[in-house]
């Protein structure tokens, strides 16, 4: 039976993309950033994950413009990295897992949520800025990944508890899912930033460290935290913060948190990153 | 009437904030449809070689013309766009996003950078405007 082994969750800056491929990482300004994800590229290389179903946010590279899902899947063999006005970046092609990515899409419209499926797509730094901070530089990634872009750019972006109710079902199809395979969801984007307006600039480090608090004892709260909220207190792009919520709904009741780093700025953001297990112990109770 | 947990009308209580919305989204359709043809490097370089000729294949407004040639962010805000799509644009020129980010907060780029390294924009006297907190 496949499992969700862990879940992750990170930032994903363009530019921290940018410092990678320019091999900015040792710089002053970027070491701090980038020794937050020392431990999580060590422990990644001991987990061996399969797959990765991949909660991020394209930013009008593939969708938003003709086309605004709200939930979509992607479904394809391989995804190539979109080139968002200065070239593609020079990592490698992202590829899919289709057989967990079609039960996906069958389990997850069976329970009621109307996805969009994704036959062909590119993928921005959304999904592989991620990808690099686990992973590194490499010539292949280690894994195959599941797209699943949600969106916060246009009003109304689904609700937190929306995002919520999805990662509690797609927990469900996962082990549902015959195959054994060890998963990983990772929830991407924020923390607190906003990139538009007078405003731009805004970082609530008290919003964002109690969200990370949050993650792990008190989710009914974070459930209830409105657009509006978001919008007042992270900023207008600190709601990619709800993707932090399918990620965590995922991973059942309890976790136990590995790993967590915060760190201003990024270029416009504010850095953070958790590294989540499900709780055994709850496991066995709902086996007993 | 069915109940909502805040007026829609309070998104325009956030100081310095446009909340991209479907209507706004509609009104940018073709701005953002120049913006994402520049996600193509041949017409990159077209557009580089004639700004003016490039923008006329587009059905934009002439306000949204003249914004892309003056680069004014706030503007093109104003005018239905979103910083996803106009970073584009930003992208095209070279230009970092914080570069273009800053540029819609009348500080210099090394001031916005500066306060950025300072810990950024506290939300204190930015939530709201009616309540001026």
């Amino acid at each position: 039976m496949a499992r969700i082994t862990a879940g992750i969750a990170t930032s994903h800056v363009p530019a921290i993309g940018a410092a990678i491929d320019h091999g900015k990482t040792q710089e002053p300004y970027w070491k701090p950033v980038f020794d937050g994800y020392d431990w999580v590229k060590v422990w990644e290389t001991q987990e061996k994950p399969d797959v990765v179903i991949l909660c991020y946010n394209d930013h009008a590279s593939a969708l938003m413009l003709d086309v605004v899902p709200t939930f979509a899947l992607g479904c394809a063999e391989e995804y190539a990295p979109a080139d968002e006005g200065w070239g593609a970046r020079p990592v490698p092609i992202v590829y899919g897992h289709v057989e967990l990515a079609a039960h996906l899409a069958e389990q997850l419209v069976l329970d009621d949520f109307d996805l969009t499926l994704m036959n062909h797509m590119d993928v921005d730094h959304g999904l592989t800025v991620p990808l690099s901070l686990m992973f590194g530089q490499v010539d292949a990634w280690p894994v195959k990944v599941i797209p699943l872009a949600v969106n916060v750019t246009q009003f109304p972006t689904p609700s937190g508890n929306r995002c919520w109710m999805l990662g509690e079902a797609i927990a469900h199809a996962v082990e549902s899912f015959p195959e054994d395979l060890n998963v990983q969801i990772w929830g991407t984007g924020g923390m607190s930033h906003q990139l538009q307006g007078p405003r731009a600039g805004l970082i609530n480090p008290e919003f964002d460290n109690a969200f990370l608090d949050g993650l792990i004892d008190d989710t009914d709260d974070l459930r209830k935290i409105t657009r509006l909220e978001y919008l007042r207190e992270s900023g207008s792009e600190g709601i990619e913060l709800i993707m932090w919520l399918i990620m965590r709904a995922a991973l059942g009741k309890d976790v136990e948190q590995l790993q967590r780093f915060y760190h201003v700025p990024a270029s416009n953001t504010a850095v953070g990153h958790i590294v989540l297990k499900p709780r055994a112990s709850e496991k066995a109770a709902e086996a007993a | 009437m069915r109940t909502r947990p805040y007026p829609l009308a309070d998104l325009e209580d956030i100081p310095g904030t446009t909340v991209f919305t479907a209507i706004r989204s509609r009104e940018a359709y073709h701005l953002h449809k120049f913006c994402m043809s520049l996600m193509d490097a041949a017409n990159r370089d077209a557009f580089r070689a004639d700004e003016r000729a490039y923008l006329n294949r587009y059905r934009m407004n002439e306000e949204q013309k003249q914004a892309v040639l003056g680069r004014d962010f706030n503007r093109l805000i104003d005018l239905g766009g979103n910083i996803y799509f106009l970073v584009k644009l930003s992208n095209t020129d070279g230009w970092s996003v914080q570069k273009a980010v800053g540029s819609m907060t009348g500080m210099t780029a090394d001031e916005y950078a500066a306060m950025m390294r300072a810990g950024g924009r506290s939300p204190e006297g930015q939530r709201s405007i009616r309540e001026d907190n």
